[in-house]
């Protein structure tokens, strides 16, 4: 009797509602709002005031942002050029490789194809700045430094080149450490996806006329895989913009010589931790935020199924 | 013929073909890029002093040796807190995020998808916006909410920023939405209560997400120096990650360099020891990790 009860309410869609199940979220709720929803509106709040952390944050209106745009000469030389560049190389460059890699990982036999993912994979586990160290030694700035030994050998150079303190490579090492590290959770994502995709998809599609593999990736695949492509999207920006600060990691200051890998992160951090200038670092997040909310919305865009 | 090309190049091979070859070239010079780093470091940790200071550097060691192990042990930083003490903090704020974020995640995940209340949708959709949050851009806003709560140099600092992870609970609210319905009205017939149903069914159910939260978990605390930098002054409250980063800012030159990469094999190899064991639930629950 309860069940026909059940299946009833549920075929008029109208199941009554469970309240006990404001307690099964309350403590994620608690700490999204605490550390997540919170520290957001504090950053919206505080970019427009003026703080130093000692007195009450006061009113300044848009000040912060119009001196951003119009008067911060470091934001506008080198940080939104420096940022730009290395979000644009390692998100869409490192997103479209990971999913070239699952991709041709997923025509290999399964042992050879678990091997090779893992190779692929475990540098990510690193999280890159912990693992600086291992850069510096690579890129240490004299002749003990491996890749200063290999070229000296070579003899591709005559000097020893100071990588990381050096204005034309510390971005570029940047975007390859990144890159290195950043076939993360999207890429198992979309492994796991083509894996999953139905066979009977690809035979329809042969009889149906296509003809290469480079036409299944494009008719049959990634259309299959759009809620996991969408998802690995997300992940290369979010995991993009949060290894960011890695420039100062590598070259040990912030600011970096002469801002050569001068992100917006790093911008933040300066103000904030170097300067006390509370508000003005809150602006630049704000613009950091939206940044990241540009790009995603862009890949919604793309992958997304819903429309807005 | 077609039928058989078709055979051949399919996707999830059951066995080796030659017709894979064109792919293991192109991936096989990656998977080197992406192995050398962590091969350099496996072989640098067990490098005794002499071999660190040849020139020009090897890259194989060929004695290998524990005293990069044992002196990174043995060496206590500036504030005399030995490297034990880092150690053991980590592991303790670790197996702490690990249990309460398994706890908070799976009890939110299943509310979120299986019981029905007014904010469900609203909170669902917060949470996708959530994946795209960058925490690293509020760090200032962050610290000051931490000074408010007076959490500044308290251990529990380490763990609560970690414990709401809108991925996490994302992954774990997709995958119970492949458990039907049914199987919990079921039960809710035979009279069990939601913590029951909780507890019985979708805990056991959804092992292999997990699996994943414990590991994605795991990645960012057990690597992570950022807490014990911005929040904690005391030096005995700090961490392993933190300690790490320390001796590789402070202790240049080589004999420190040795240290290091041994160190940096103490933060590595747990983490890649628990993604091997748990890898394939990982895949499986990636399966359902699509945004619709």
């Amino acid at each position: 009797m309860a069940s026909l009860l059940l299946t009833q309410r549920k075929k008029k869609g109208v199941r009554e509602k469970q309240p006990i199940a404001y307690l099964f979220v309350f403590p994620y709720l608690l700490m999204f709002a605490i550390f997540i929803v919170i520290p957001v509106f504090a950053a919206i709040f505080l970019s427009f005031t003026y703080f130093d952390t000692v007195r009450a944050p006061s009113l300044v209106g848009f000040s912060n942002y119009i001196t951003i745009l119009t008067n911060d000469d470091i934001f506008m030389q080198y940080v939104i050029p420096n940022t730009l560049k290395y979000a644009l190389i390692v998100g869409p460059g490192g997103y479209i490789l990971s999913f070239l890699l699952a991709w041709m990982l997923a025509q290999l036999p399964h042992k050879l194809r678990t091997v090779l993912a893992l190779i692929i994979y475990s540098p990510s586990l690193t999280a890159g700045i912990t693992m600086s160290v291992l850069w510096k030694v690579i890129f240490a700035g004299d002749n003990s430094g491996y890749l200063n030994s290999v070229l000296l050998n070579l003899g591709l150079i005559v000097e020893p080149i100071i990588w990381l303190q050096s204005k034309e490579f510390l971005l570029t090492i940047m975007i390859v450490v990144t890159l290195w590290s950043s076939m993360g959770v999207g890429f198992l994502a979309m492994l796991a996806g083509i894996l999953n995709v139905n066979q009977d998809m690809y035979e329809a599609g042969y009889i149906d006329g296509i003809r290469n593999k480079f036409q299944e990736m494009i008719y049959i695949t990634i259309p299959s895989i759009k809620p996991q492509m969408l998802f690995g999207a997300v992940m290369a920006i979010v995991g993009t913009f949060s290894a960011s600060g890695i420039g100062v990691a590598l070259s040990g200051s912030n600011p970096t010589p002469q801002y050569a890998g001068q992100l917006i992160v790093n911008h933040i951090e300066y103000y904030g931790f170097f300067k006390y200038e509370m508000g003005y670092a809150a602006a630049l997040s704000v613009i950091l935020l939206l940044i990241v909310y540009a790009f995603s919305r862009f890949a919604f865009r793309l992958f997304g199924s819903k429309n807005e | 013929m077609k039928k058989q090309k078709f055979q051949a190049t399919k996707i999830n091979p059951k066995r080796f073909h030659p017709s894979q070859i064109r792919y293991l070239i192109l991936i096989f010079p990656v998977a080197l890029f992406m192995l050398l780093p962590l091969l350099y470091i496996f072989n640098h940790a067990f490098k005794p002093l002499e071999e660190l200071f040849y020139y020009p550097p090897r890259f194989l060691v060929e004695q290998p040796t524990f005293a990069n192990f044992t002196r990174l042990f043995k060496v206590t930083g500036t504030s005399g807190i030995p490297m034990s003490r880092y150690l053991f903090n980590s592991i303790i704020v670790t197996v702490l995020i690990l249990i309460a974020s398994v706890i908070i995640s799976t009890m939110a995940g299943y509310a979120l998808s299986k019981l029905n209340f007014k904010f469900k949708k609203v909170i669902n959709e917060i949470n996708t916006i959530a994946l795209m949050f960058v925490g690293i851009a509020v760090v200032i806003p962050r610290y000051l909410i931490v000074e408010k709560l007076g959490l500044i140099d308290n251990f529990f600092v380490h763990v609560l920023p970690y414990l709401a992870v809108p991925v996490g609970l994302f992954l774990v609210k997709q995958f119970i939405d492949q458990i039907p319905n049914e199987l919990i009205d079921a039960c809710r017939v035979d009279g069990a209560n939601d913590w029951q149903i909780y507890t019985k069914i979708i805990l056991p159910l959804i092992k292999p997400a997990i699996a994943t939260i414990v590991i994605l978990s795991f990645q960012s605390v057990w690597n992570s120096a950022d807490t014990s930098t911005t929040y904690i002054n005391d030096d005995s409250l700090k961490t392993f990650a933190f300690y790490m980063n320390t001796l590789t800012t402070g202790a240049t030159g080589v004999a420190g360099q040795g240290m290091a990469a041994a160190a940096s094999l103490i933060m590595f190899l747990p983490n890649l020891i628990i993604f091997i064991v748990m890898q394939s639930k990982v895949m499986d629950t990636m399966a359902h990790s699509g945004i619709k």
